[in-house]
């Protein structure tokens, strides 16, 4: 199978604090893998070392095919990111921040009027792409944040508790367009609180203090637990 | 929701590096569209500038003075018409010799001279002040004592030789003069580290920073390019202030306007990287403003010679105040616009800020690469 994201004993030591022990699993292209789990069990450092923000203590990992330890500058050209916390300018409109970020990416002036034209299509927004981002509700905002992230077009989509706070049929509408970008193609890493997302993702993964405790198909793991949903793996395995 | 058909999100092969221009670009917008910012960068420099200019100021003019004289010789009157003609001086009359402590508490008068009898004779008088306000008595003093000895020489001393007293370069004693250059060293210092530091840490603030990190773009690009659009707006305040101050304010502007810029940059530069150690330290807008004024203002204030000549500090302090670099531009600059001399005049002023600036942009670079970590 083709592997985006290969990592093998990463592991990140704070002194004496492992924060990610010896993390090892395989991400396919074009899957969605769910990055489960509660508060402070290191799923955002772990997210930061596969991201090349931080440099891992120990292991061995590729991302997009390069290289975690050495080619962390490679692997953010390749890959789009969408944090926690609202991440778009609410000063700038919704197409200034689409140049914007095409910029950074170095995209062409041509190629970043299309694409932006193409994602607001997407999403149907086009005729709102001069207001400002900061009139607009929460839910358009995750989503364009969503769109915003793919604008270079990156083969893996990493996306940090991307619906907090987000109502429920946001959030359905959110996860479809998460799907849509899947079947073509993308590859997304998405982590969150809501059990029930959990079942949108081809596979999770459950990280307990530092160390992943269960890793397969939401179905595999309802049924290896004998639980009725996610969220009683969840807690059984947290406990 | 209704969803198309994607096309092209196959990955590409070739990525190019970031565009600097989009960043800078986007810069500007934000300052563009926050009203307060522009307020804060363009018109409270003029406001400073005008207000120092022209109503703070430590010249006394129409100090009230009643005179008491027991005899009213000619020489006496010689005396009082030099104060009646003098513009520091307005002449409220004679007084009797039991009324001074009255006209003084009354406030028909803040200083009263008192003749000597023989005042024709020996020239003495005495001088009776107000001195509740310490600073207006005792330059009031100095004015008085000055009217009345150049009133003596004239005529009659024969104890001590004729002196004559030349004041060089601010023959006026203006204190605008004097308040231009300290002016300078704060709002430059406002707007480069002061703005630049609260714009970086709103970018943390708000999240957007862990994105900017995530992307291709350097660290240190993005700091840079958030001091394109500060250093452009200060340098268009240098302008304005330069200008007010020439035709407005007649500062002479003596040694040169090219260096007087050119040394003004240095210290634009220097405040730059003062906000980006500041930026570096803190993770809250609030607290970007609170080091900013507890760190920045008040040294400016009190140890640059902005309000108090830093020869008059406690030794302890005088050695804070070197390292203060207001206090190095606030003294170059007077020496530039007032005294008169060029580039090559302050020479070692130019080189302590520009130790202190290759010294700030080591460290925070240094600093903030540790911090990605």
């Amino acid at each position: 199978m083709d592997n985006i994201i290969t990592v093998k004993n990463l592991t990140k030591r704070f002194g004496a604090f492992a924060a990610v022990d010896a993390i090892s699993f395989e991400v396919a292209r074009g899957e969605i893998f769910g990055f489960l789990g509660a508060n402070g069990a290191g799923k955002t450092t772990a997210m930061r070392m596969l991201c090349g923000l931080s440099y891992p203590t120990s292991g061995s990992g590729t991302v997009a095919g390069f290289d975690v330890m050495t080619q962390g500058e490679q692997i953010k050209r390749h890959i789009g990111y969408m944090s926690q916390r609202f991440s778009l300018y609410e000063d700038l409109t919704v197409s200034e921040n689409m140049e914007l970020f095409g910029g950074i990416y170095g995209m062409s002036r041509n190629d970043i009027r299309q694409r932006s034209a193409e994602l607001l299509q997407q999403i149907e927004f086009s005729n709102h792409a001069d207001d400002l981002v900061g009139s607009l509700p929460l839910g358009w905002r995750q989503k364009l944040a969503f769109m915003v992230a793919n604008m270079h077009r990156p083969e893996i989509v990493f996306l940090d508790e991307p619906t907090g706070g987000v109502d429920p049929i946001t959030r359905r509408q959110f996860w479809n367009l998460i799907r849509n970008f899947s079947a073509n193609g993308t590859t997304i890493f998405v982590t969150t609180h809501y059990m029930d997302e959990a079942g949108f993702c081809d596979r999770v993964s459950i990280m307990v203090e530092g160390k992943i405790k269960a890793l397969d198909s939401p179905q595999n793991l309802m049924q290896q637990y004998g639980a009725q949903n996610m969220n009683e793996v969840f807690v059984m395995l947290c406990r | 929701m209704q969803m198309k058909k994607l096309s092209g999100t196959v990955p590409i092969a070739e990525r190019r590096k970031p565009k600097m221009s989009s960043f800078v670009k986007k810069e500007f917008l934000h300052i563009l569209r926050d009203k307060r910012t522009m307020l804060v960068v363009l018109v409270i420099p003029l406001m400073l500038i005008m207000l120092f200019g022209f109503t703070v100021t430590t010249d006394v003019t129409n100090v009230d003075v009643a005179v008491c004289a027991p005899v009213r010789s000619h020489a006496v009157s010689k005396s009082v018409d030099r104060i009646v003609s003098s513009r520091y001086f307005r002449f409220v009359g004679y007084v009797d010799g039991n009324d001074i402590d009255r006209t003084l508490r009354t406030g028909k008068a803040t200083a009263v001279v008192v003749f000597h009898r023989d005042y024709a004779r020996n020239g003495l008088y005495q001088l009776v002040m107000d001195g509740a306000d310490v600073n207006t008595a005792s330059t009031s003093q100095t004015y008085l004592n000055a009217t009345l000895s150049n009133a003596n020489t004239e005529s009659f001393y024969e104890t001590s030789p004729p002196f004559e007293m030349h004041m060089l370069f601010n023959p006026q004693m203006k204190s605008s003069f004097n308040f231009i250059p300290g002016i300078m060293g704060m709002i430059f210092l406002l707007i480069c580290a002061m703005m630049t530091s609260i714009s970086i840490v709103r970018e943390k603030e708000t999240g957007t920073m862990e994105v900017l990190l995530v992307s291709p773009v350097k660290p240190f690009y993005i700091i840079v390019s958030k001091m394109v659009p500060y250093l452009l707006l200060s340098f268009i305040d240098l302008i304005i202030i330069l200008v007010l101050a020439y035709f407005v304010l007649d500062v002479p502007m003596a040694g040169g306007v090219v260096g007087i810029v050119l040394f003004s940059v240095l210290y634009l530069v220097l405040s730059l990287a003062l906000g980006m150690m500041v930026s570096n330290v803190v993770d809250s807008q609030i607290a970007a403003l609170l080091i900013s004024a507890m760190v920045m203002m008040m040294p400016v204030l009190f140890f640059s010679g902005l309000l108090f000549p830093v020869e008059n500090l406690p030794w302890a302090l005088r050695w804070i105040s070197y390292v203060v670099p207001a206090r190095w531009y606030i003294d170059a600059m007077r020496k530039m616009m007032i005294v008169g001399v060029g580039l090559s005049g302050v020479l070692l002023e130019a080189g302590v800020l520009l130790f202190e600036t290759v010294v700030l942009l080591v460290a925070s670079t240094k600093k903030f690469n540790d911090r990605l970590e």
